[in-house]
């Protein structure tokens, strides 16, 4: 069994954002990157699947990005993946979820995964198409969303999250993608041994040519700060200070200090 | 501009979220036809076309045999646009017509300007203006970001006949896990955030809804990690709540958490983060830890 694994490294949502020169994409000076929060389910998943299986599936991650994104690819391995991938594309940021897809079912295609992962979408930009796009590319069946999965022979088992908690069950056979969602399982930290064993690996480099860029089907012509509707009040400074601003102004705007609660 | 509204039905009822994809094409002054995979009984009610299969026929979400039949509902009414709403069955469905007609896809679009498709990024810190190069362009809509509007009228049907055979089967529903908490009717919700930190942390959010006698609430996250109940969480996938105030403590503001709460009347966010996109809907932002200012806000109310 081969089971493979996407991983896109996005910058840490609580820095300040601040447009490039061309104003399609933020500058990337002075963020934090990490792995995507849904893509750390989707590792390990395919982890699980390998323990539960004896060790037998071989999982490969794959990253598309600049340089940087080896970091991540490493950490996927210290997690317990077993080879890694990196497509060298500087202009990762740039590409549209058509070309991301290209690229990854170009990689996937002639290597015959048996199960692929994926994050449902990615916090940076979450298009959520990838994942889908890619199992359309490759023609295997596609589920999304999920938080539930399980594995019998070829055969597999997925919850798909719906609206307002509600989930459908449905049932597939390999090959298949999967695309992870929040709650699926809980992320391991990696060990200290799978981080020194993650350092001494090879990690197989391609180019977006060699993986199977297309040209894209979108363009950005724009990126720029939310525009701020909220014209709520903003208080900084000494929370015993703050705390009391807050309960004149809690009594003076709503009802609610007089209702009971609080003598 | 032609588009194809895709209105979605499930377990026999169509989605009342159909009325923001009429609300997004008159937004556009586009020209309207609906497709519907549903009840014969509900079909949507405007002056205009409805591609329709019979969802008994059809059966209940089914991404191939539906893939299928709006792709003959493109070949017949050869839309510019085909447009979902950004759910779950419309974000899992729209990519896969995309592909197929190896047309430009917009993910959660919130508003239109020129050629181009804006959509939020970064959390909603930012925002995209994404413009299609094909000629054809698939899009899923933010829920709530078009108005919703109920045309009237009534429809010329346009029969589509659907092909069996798919590679993920439906097997069943789940209903939501029901543990118990009704915060629909709750006055006051102090809801804890992952910025809450650990479980321990959670106490001071417990503290501060018991000295305003509300209950708790929670984000996805907070939920997640094991700290409080689903049936405590607010949004998309847990409850839609509208108190008279909701405190936000250690919450982002994503979407999904949005649409579960922006019908509270008094909107109280604690962030260290001044960016926070909780900022939109606050009434009232502190720009603070909270756990120096939960305890100091607990301690001032008991006074
Ligand atoms: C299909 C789908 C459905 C979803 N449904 C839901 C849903 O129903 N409900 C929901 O909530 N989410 C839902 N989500 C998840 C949602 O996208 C966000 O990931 C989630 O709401 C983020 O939760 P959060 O704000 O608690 O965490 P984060 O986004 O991580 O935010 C944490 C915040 O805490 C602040 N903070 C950190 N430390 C402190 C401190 N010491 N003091 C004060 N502030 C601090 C940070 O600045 C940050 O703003 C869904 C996602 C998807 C894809
Ligand atoms: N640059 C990338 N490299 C590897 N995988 C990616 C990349 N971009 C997106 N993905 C995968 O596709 C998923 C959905 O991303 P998106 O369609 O951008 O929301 C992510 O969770 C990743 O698993």
């Amino acid at each position: 069994m081969k089971i493979l694994v996407c991983v896109k490294q996005v910058p840490d949502l609580e820095s300040r954002f601040v447009p490039n020169a061309a104003g399609t994409w933020f500058e990337e000076a002075g963020l934090a990157f990490r792995m995507n929060d849904y893509d750390e389910f989707a590792v390990e998943e395919a982890v699980r699947i390998k323990e539960q299986l004896g060790g037998a599936p071989e999982v490969t991650v794959l990253s598309i990005g600049p340089g940087r994104v080896v970091e991540t690819v490493r950490k996927a391995m210290a997690m317990g993946c077993d080879h890694g991938v990196h497509v060298m594309d500087q202009d990762a940021a740039d590409r549209d979820p058509w070309q991301i897809a290209a690229m990854i079912a170009g990689f996937a295609g002639p290597r015959r995964f048996d199960l692929i992962f994926t994050g449902m979408q990615s916090i940076d930009r979450g298009s959520g198409q990838v994942g889908l796009l890619t199992a359309e590319r490759l023609g295997i069946a596609c589920v999304t969303t999920v938080v539930g999965f399980s594995l019998e022979g070829r055969r597999a088992t997925a919850e798909r999250e719906l609206e307002g908690g509600a989930r459908g069950v449905v049932g597939f056979g390999l090959p298949a993608l999967v695309t992870c969602q929040l709650g699926l399982n809980t992320p391991r930290y990696p060990t200290l041994p799978g981080i020194m064993k993650s350092k001494k690996r090879e990690i197989e480099c391609l180019s977006p040519d060699e993986a199977g860029l297309e040209a894209p089907l979108t363009m950005v012509s724009g990126f720029a700060p939310q525009v701020r509707m909220g014209s709520g009040t903003v208080l900084e400074g000494d929370a015993v200070e703050l705390a009391a601003q807050v309960v004149a102004l809690l009594n003076e705007k709503t009802a609610v200090l007089r209702r009971g609660g609080a003598q | 501009m032609k588009t194809l509204l895709v209105a979605e039905c499930r377990q026999g009822r169509p989605a009342d979220a159909t009325a923001e994809l009429f609300g997004f094409a008159r937004t556009l002054g586009a020209e309207v036809s609906v497709a519907y995979i549903g009840n014969p009984d509900d079909l949507p009610r405007f002056d205009g076309l409805v591609y329709f299969a019979d969802v008994r026929d059809s059966g209940e979400y089914d991404p191939d045999v539906h893939k299928r039949l709006l792709l003959q509902a493109v070949e017949a009414g050869r839309p510019d646009a085909v447009v979902f709403m950004h759910s779950s069955w419309g974000w899992d469905l729209a990519p896969r017509v995309a592909a197929a007609l190896k047309a430009a896809q917009v993910t959660e679009v919130t508003g239109v300007v020129g050629e181009g498709y804006i959509v939020d990024s970064c959390n909603g810190k930012m925002r995209r203006t994404v413009r299609p190069l094909t000629t054809t362009v698939v899009l899923t809509l933010q829920p709530g970001a078009f108005p919703a509007l109920q045309p009237g009228g009534a429809p010329e049907i346009h029969l589509l006949r659907a092909e069996h055979g798919s590679n993920v089967e439906f097997i069943r529903y789940e209903p939501p896990p029901a543990d118990g908490v009704d915060l629909t009717r709750a006055e006051v919700i102090v809801s804890a955030g992952r910025g809450v930190g650990s479980r321990e942390h959670v106490e001071l959010v417990k503290a501060l809804a018991e000295a305003l006698g509300g209950e708790v609430g929670a984000s996805r996250p907070a939920v997640d990690a094991g700290w409080l109940e689903h049936s405590r969480q607010v949004g998309t996938t847990g409850q839609t709540v509208s108190p008279a105030l909701y405190v936000a403590c250690g919450i982002s503001g994503a979407v999904q958490h949005l649409a579960g709460m922006k019908g509270a009347a008094f909107v109280l966010a604690v962030n260290t983060d001044r960016d926070a996109p909780i900022g939109e809907v606050a009434d009232l932002f502190v720009v603070a830890d909270l756990r120096q200012f939960l305890p100091a806000l607990t301690a001032k109310l008991k006074r």
